[in-house]
């Protein structure tokens, strides 16, 4: 199938909205869209969201013959699959040239930065080593594909666990998972690529460029880094010319980049070991939002307007308080089963405690001006979010109607049958 | 029948609910027998002698007796009369070709713009932008699409389009843009003056004084979606008061 073409006045558009320095999202020029990583249940499993961009990554190991001129080093093996699910311009089994330059982009990017100790991979020189593989699939795409699927590959391997093995002479044993524990990789660094897009000749520069973005783009800088500042790999493809100025500034920009993101990953797969560690219900199933019937929500789409933030704050404070929460029925997705458990029957009026984030919320009762306050419990859940400077908000209708304190003016919650509560994270 | 539908509408329906014809218990000899005709719209369909619901959505009701299912989804499929917004893809002869977002592409004559005679072409280059209605839209044949209207006058429609921002929003959003006493059109009509093109394929087209003007209204109509009616009008009054 083909694309949707893009039509004259939108790449016009972009490019004048570029030239004033505006982004379709509101982002700055340096920022990164919302990052969020989930695993599965199994180890090696991942899942990276990139703003509205999609990639699973997933880790499997198996045991070969090694390479004849490596005989005691691990093979590793990576793949990126462009589904047809991403976009209709992806076709199933044909390989493009965006397939082969992502596939050689990530290669370059793991495989000869030597982030992976692969002598450690050898139980029997000569014979026997594990191979590791990398599957990405790419669910969809909203621009820069190759920075979630870098983020999500370094995470899967690092959340990957292989079996135990032992040798005696050259009797080699397995261990499945429930005999001895599953040993990580032994990993040195992670590299991760972040990817700047050149406009009008080199003169304007994005960072993480979206999908309209990367259609009226002239060319792509893709620099792979560790967070020791040590550059995996550079890419330069459209063929721009680039000052030597630019590049040294975009190894800059990427450092910082590159800092923050593996701070993200080392709290997601702390947060998840900690979720497993606590026999807690982990896995993608849960890290999935609560399908509620009554529940409406959306992530706040990023707007830049200016001075607004000082008007809300203070259109808030004045605002009236919010009603007593009241548990919503919470009806699980059909088709999901929890680890572990049965299914849940909650047609009963039961607490949230599924959520990702736990929520505390002082209610001042009273015409008194109310301030809400709410607290992310981090340590419950395997999803953290990053999030640049963008409030969230969840609005949740509750069939019934709790006591509410009397406000005048109040104008934003939904008067009747439903009451709602607002959220926000400080 | 006529009472058992109207009775529903207002409810959620989900495909397979049916309306059956039930005769009457008493027949009046003396009172002429009145024949009940319903209309039925989308998501409707006749079944022998049932109304079979075949979309999910609400049941709606427009006086005497038109009933259909206001239903949700982003996909279009083309039908005759609607007037979209379509992007040139190709000039083949006398003939564009125009993506809309539907399964085949459309094809555009030349001919069927204003003014256009076969000496005097009209401006039209790949990649334009073009607000175009459906003279011939089924399944069994390419659809075509006309930029006159019956009297020959283009009426608002033909290639449009420098300098605004093209967008996606649901084909739900783009019904209620386009209601006769639409809220969100007059909301709108609050914040900044701009120009607006909708399509009912799901495209709309934006222009204000300003770039940062137009992407406030492109993420306000893309948000508004999934909004009430109270959200969105507080939404509308924080921009308002801090663009000024």
């Amino acid at each position: 199938m083909k694309d949707t073409p893009l039509s004259n006045c939108e790449r016009d558009f972009l490019l004048k909205a570029i030239e004033e320095k505006k982004r379709l999202d509101g982002r700055q020029t340096y920022d990164y869209r919302k990052i969020k990583i989930s695993f599965g249940t199994d180890y090696g499993c991942c899942f990276v969201d990139l703003g509205q961009t999609r990639v699973m990554a997933q880790v499997s190991c198996e045991l070969v013959a090694p390479k004849e001129n490596r005989p005691n080093e691990g093979i590793m093996f990576f793949n990126i699959e462009l589904s047809p699910m991403a976009s209709p311009g992806f076709e199933q089994g044909r390989q493009s040239e965006l397939s082969v330059k992502l596939n050689r982009q990530l290669e370059r990017c793991l495989r000869n930065s030597k982030c992976i100790d692969t002598e450690s991979l050898c139980v029997v020189s000569g014979e026997k080593v594990w191979q590791i593989r990398v599957d990405v699939h790419t669910l969809n795409n909203d621009g820069n594909l190759m920075d979630a699927a870098s983020i999500a590959a370094i995470t899967a391997l690092c959340h990957f666990r292989r079996p135990d093995v032992s040798t005696q002479g050259q009797e080699v044993t397995v261990y499945s998972p429930e005999e001895r524990d599953p040993i990580p990789l032994s990993i040195y660094h992670m590299p991760i690529s972040v990817s700047f897009a050149f406009f009008q000749q080199g003169t304007y520069l994005l960072v993480d460029p979206c999908e309209r973005e990367e259609r009226v783009m002239d060319g792509l800088l893709v620099i792979a880094m560790n967070k020791h500042r040590e550059i995996c790999s550079i890419q330069s493809s459209g063929g721009i010319m680039l000052l030597k100025e630019q590049v040294m500034r975009c190894s800059k920009i990427a450092g910082v980049k590159v800092s923050e993101i593996t701070e993200l990953i080392n709290e997601a797969l702390l947060n998840d070991r900690k979720a497993r560690k606590a026999g807690g219900k982990c896995g993608f199933a849960e890290s999935m939002p609560q399908e509620r019937i009554t529940a409406l929500k959306k992530d706040e789409t990023p707007v830049e307007m200016t001075d607004v933030t000082e008007t809300a704050n203070g259109i808030i404070q004045k605002g009236e308080a919010a009603p007593q929460t009241v548990p919503s029925p919470v009806v699980p997705v059909p088709g999901v089963g929890q680890v572990g458990q049965g299914l849940q029957n909650s047609w009963g009026l039961e607490d949230d405690d599924e959520d990702d984030y736990e929520e505390e919320k002082n209610d001042n009762s009273g015409d008194e001006q109310v301030e809400e306050v709410t607290k992310m419990d981090v340590g419950e859940g395997d999803v953290v979010e990053i999030s640049d400077s963008e409030e969230e908000e969840v609005v949740i209708l509750n069939p019934e109607v709790p006591e509410k304190p009397k406000n005048t003016g109040s104008k934003s919650h939904q008067k009747g049958a439903a009451a709602s509560k607002k959220r926000q994270k400080k | 029948m006529f009472s058992t539908v109207r009775e529903r509408v207002g409810e959620v329906l989900l495909p397979g609910d049916e309306f059956s014809f039930e005769a009457e218990e008493k027949i009046s000899l003396t009172a002429p027998v009145k024949s009940e005709k319903v209309v039925c719209g989308p998501g409707l369909r006749r079944c022998g002698d049932r109304l079979v619901v075949f979309k999910s959505g609400v049941l709606r009701h427009k006086e005497p007796n038109v009933f259909w299912i206001d239903s949700q989804q982003r996909r279009y499929v083309p039908a005759k009369g609607e007037s979209i917004i379509g992007i040139v893809t190709a000039k083949s002869g006398d003939v564009f070709k125009v993506d809309f977002g539907g399964s085949e592409q459309a094809s555009l004559s030349y001919l069927t713009f204003e003014g256009a005679t076969k000496r005097n072409r009209p401006n039209v280059q790949v990649g334009d932008l073009v607000f175009a209605q459906f003279l011939i839209a089924n399944k069994d044949m390419e659809p075509e699409l006309v930029c006159i209207d019956s009297s020959g006058r283009a009426n608002g429609m033909g290639v449009f389009g420098a300098g605004g921002l093209l967008f996606r929003v649901s084909l739900g959003l783009v019904r209620r843009l386009l209601a006769p006493h639409s809220d969100i059109r007059s909301d709108l009509e609050q914040l900044f003056p701009c120009e607006l093109v909708v399509g009912m394929n799901g495209r709309i087209w934006v222009k204000s004084a300003t770039v940062q003007q137009t992407l406030i209204i492109a993420n306000l109509l893309q948000s508004a979606e999934t909004m009430t009616a109270q959200q969105r009008q507080q939404l509308f009054r924080k921009v308002q008061q801090g663009a000024f």
